[in-house]
């Protein structure tokens, strides 16, 4: 009886295992599966910049020939460069600006009370519900008076993307939530004022997130295309990688353009992806620690 | 209805428990609107109290004060200067000085209100028509300039804000005038204006920060967009584009016409986009979200190895700019594109395109849309993986082995304790992501364009799976058909919508009550 029992046992515990093992190989499957599907676009991207036997659209991926020809004509036939200097610049001044005004809004909204407080929140939240695009008409109409479109967009846009930023603060808020009220207070009653309680005490803890939104602020023009085809209006000296590259897939310009674009889309991605690699670990902690908290 | 108790609740089958709780909510919508009508009033009757409140106030530092304070109500900062505060006294009475001056000023303040005909129906914005007049001198005619109706409706809306700052100026002087003649009352000392200046770094120290901000969000965000409103009762078009002709006021004229369902409205077209906005938002947030939380689960379960690499691919995703991996997606499915091809060979699919006249897999209406909302969960599992990874970690285990003690199975345990808890601590975030999706302009623009076409609407060509937010867009690309006060107004209904969803979701989610629960 007692032996019996034992190997009934031992069979469930087998069984047990068995099943694990067998759903542990189907999420393998999947995750495998997910890889492909998630990695396929890249490759492709990569693989097509390198044919050099066409320039359009074609039913294979492996190239017949390698070779650096579209990456040679990207710098020498158009203004990529010139595009990517654009961008480059408009990313080192929004990270910037951008980190000044969303945790400076943050810092007030989670750490300080004043009168008001509350008010100001709701009405950020409602400001926040009109469709930012709305505003570019009159701003549009206002910068092209002042000279800040065209070949100038890349200084129209940087005030663009910063001078309203203070409206997204809601991650950076989430994590000084989560700092320590005590801290504050132990540092206010040794003396600190509230300055030096912001610099002294909270900077040092807060280097995650900072770190965050300068990244945030880093890839924003690197990212978006609304704002900024609308502010450069088709001249191709102001323009960004999006709205050049964009040009390059219209059905007109599509044979002549599709592996150049793969080739300019390596190169935009190598240093947006390289720093986003590098800070990784902050942008996790922005994700799943401010994100839901809000 | 009688509310039951947790016993008598616990004793219903499942069948009662859903037929109970479905009369409980419909039976709190009455409620709920009741809630919302007591709460504007409360909000009307505490404003007529504050006002109320401050005229005496006004009225009483008038009486009361000495002959400084009595100047000062006409004389900004006199009462400062008098009480010693030289550097408030000096600053408010230069912004005095500087706001007369440019009200009074030829074509100041005073002039742009003149020219703007505030919401007169059938009145120009600007009173200057520009024209074509023969010049004697070139012997040919030549544009001579009016008014441009933008920069007299911007410059009429920047004086209404001045003087609307300058009335609080004007409350807040004579807020402090009171302030001075308490503390003097009493034999206390005054605040200096260094003092002033110590306290913008310590107890001021919210005014210091949140000045640049502010002054962003007013100049850039707010300013914009109560011109933009203002715009939706003009005729502000491509035609009328306020300098070769000036617009003019409509009143709701053009509200009419975007809820007119008859042959010549846009009733019909806004109603289809609204509708697909809706369901693209509704599908696109909770693919993801679903998906993406199955993926996270997956990559945390015990036993899988490397968990670092399963993250770092799907990372990726986010690192690379939208445009590049859209774009390059979209022309994958397009008639010529790797995947376009394979799938147009499949008999099935190549079918339905050649019977329909099809070219590639975006011109056929609903296949665009299933297509939008697969590529999607493609862009979107990525960051819900992370999010849902970092949730997932904070779920306390001991739940999970009292369940396994209790005999719960693995599929219990993620309807009993994950799914309840991602919920609870995700509820805002999940109406975040719903409102960006409503206006998720990088995915649609830049997969299909709003493509497959359906007709013109607005001054713009409308398109099958066009979002409120790309017709917006495509309404003031700058043809010679933009309509801008159509889309002002679409602006305003999308606005609306994400309002009325938040109060909706804000009532009913309990985690986004309570800011200070985290802390």
């Amino acid at each position: 009886m007692k032996k019996n029992d034992n190997n009934a046992l031992r069979k469930k515990s087998l069984s047990i295992k068995a099943s694990r093992r067998i759903s542990n190989a189907i999420i393998y499957v999947l995750l495998v599966a997910i890889t492909i599907v998630w990695l396929f676009p890249f490759v492709g991207i990569l693989l097509e910049s390198f044919k050099t036997e066409t320039k359009m659209q074609t039913a294979y991926l492996f190239p017949k020939e390698f070779g650096f020809d579209h990456y040679v004509r990207l710098f020498k036939e158009t203004d990529f460069l010139k595009w990517f200097i654009n961008t480059a610049i408009m990313g080192v001044a929004t990270s910037v600006l951008q980190t000044v005004f969303i945790l400076s809004m943050s810092y007030v909204l989670s750490r300080l009370r004043f009168k008001g407080r509350k008010g100001l929140m709701n009405f950020m939240l409602i400001l926040g519900m009109f469709p930012g695009f709305l505003t570019m008409i009159l701003i549009y109409k206002v910068f092209s008076d002042v000279g800040l479109t065209m070949q100038m967009a890349p200084l129209g846009l940087i005030i663009v993307y910063c001078a309203s930023s203070g409206m997204g603060y809601y991650v950076s808020k989430g994590f000084f939530d989560t700092i320590p009220k005590s801290l504050d207070e132990a540092a206010r009653v040794d003396g600190a004022t509230r300055f030096q309680v912001f610099y002294k005490v909270i900077m040092p803890l807060s280097k995650p997130i900072v770190i965050y939104t300068i990244l945030m602020g880093f890839m924003a023009p690197w990212g978006d295309f609304m704002l900024a085809s609308y502010l450069i209006h088709e001249n191709s000296q102001g323009m960004s990688v999006a709205v050049g590259m964009f040009e390059w897939l219209s059905r007109t310009n599509l044979n002549t353009y599709y592996t150049m674009f793969c080739a300019a889309g390596v190169i935009v991605a190598i240093p947006v992806v390289a720093v986003f690699l590098a800070l990784q670990k902050y942008y996790v902690e922005g994700v799943t620690g401010g994100a839901v908290k809000g | 209805m009688k509310r039951l108790n947790d016993l008598e609740y616990l004793k219903l089958n499942k069948f009662q428990a859903f037929w109970y709780n479905l009369l409980m909510f419909i039976c709190a919508i009455p409620v709920w609107f009741k809630n919302v009508g007591l709460g504007i009033w409360r909000f009307i009757k505490s404003c007529g109290i504050t006002v109320k409140n401050e005229v005496l106030d006004i009225g009483t530092t008038f009486a009361k004060g000495n002959w400084a304070v009595k100047l000062s109500f006409f004389l900004l900062g006199f009462g400062n200067l008098y009480y010693g505060q030289v550097m408030r006294g000096i600053m408010f009475l230069a912004f005095e000085l500087i706001f007369f001056a440019y009200m009074f000023v030829p074509s100041g303040g005073l002039y742009w209100l003149g020219k703007c005909n505030w919401f007169v129906k059938g009145a120009t914005v600007g009173t200057v028509q520009g024209g074509f007049e023969y010049d004697p001198i070139y012997d040919t005619d030549v544009w001579v300039a009016g008014d441009d109706s933008v920069k007299v409706l911007l410059y009429a809306l920047l004086t209404v804000i001045f003087i609307v700052a300058f009335v609080v100026t004007w409350r807040m002087q004579v807020k402090q005038c009171r302030i001075c003649m308490d503390i003097r009352a009493k034999g206390k000392k005054i605040k200096s204006g260094k003092d002033d200046l110590k306290s913008l770094l310590d107890d001021q120290f919210h005014k210091t920060l949140l000045a640049l901000p502010l002054t962003g969000i007013i100049a850039f965000t707010i300013l914009p967009i109560i011109f933009m409103v203002l715009i939706a009762f003009t005729s502000y078009d491509a035609a009328h584009d306020g300098y070769s002709n000036l617009f003019s006021w409509v009143g709701f004229e053009h509200f009419n016409e975007i809820f007119d369902f008859g042959g010549g409205g846009l009733g019909l077209t806004f109603g289809e986009i609204l509708a697909w906005t809706l369901m693209w938002a509704f599908f696109a947030t909770f693919t993801n979200y679903f998906l993406g939380m199955f993926v996270a689960i997956m990559i945390n379960k015990k036993g899988i190895k490397i968990k670092k690499f399963w993250r770092t691919v799907l990372v990726m995703t986010i690192a690379i700019p939208q445009f590049v991996s859209l774009l390059y997606v979209s022309k994958l499915f397009d008639s010529s594109g790797l995947i376009g091809r394979v799938l147009g060979q499949i008999p099935f699919i190549s079918n339905y395109l050649t019977t329909n006249h099809f070219i590639s897999l975006w011109d056929s209406p609903i296949v665009a849309k299933i297509l939008l909302i697969v590529i999607n969960i493609w862009v979107g599992i990525p960051y819900i993986m992370l999010m849902a990874t970092g949730i997932l970690m904070n779920i306390p285990q001991d739940l999970y082995e009292s369940a396994k003690i209790d005999g719960a199975s693995s599929t219990q345990q993620f309807t009993k304790i994950t799914l309840p808890y991602m919920l609870f601590v995700t509820g805002p975030y999940l109406l975040t992501s719903f409102v960006g999706n409503l206006n998720n302009f990088n995915v649609i623009y830049l997969l299909s364009g709003g493509n497959p076409i359906k007709g013109t609407a607005g001054g713009a060509s409308v398109g099958h799976t066009d979002l409120l937010i790309t017709w917006l867009f495509k309404m003031t690309l700058g043809s010679t058909e933009s309509k801008y006060y159509l889309a002002s107004i679409v602006g305003i209904l999308i606005f609306l919508v994400v309002a009325v969803l938040s109060l909706i979701v804000y009532n009913v989610i309990p985690s986004t009550k309570n800011e200070e629960d985290y802390k």
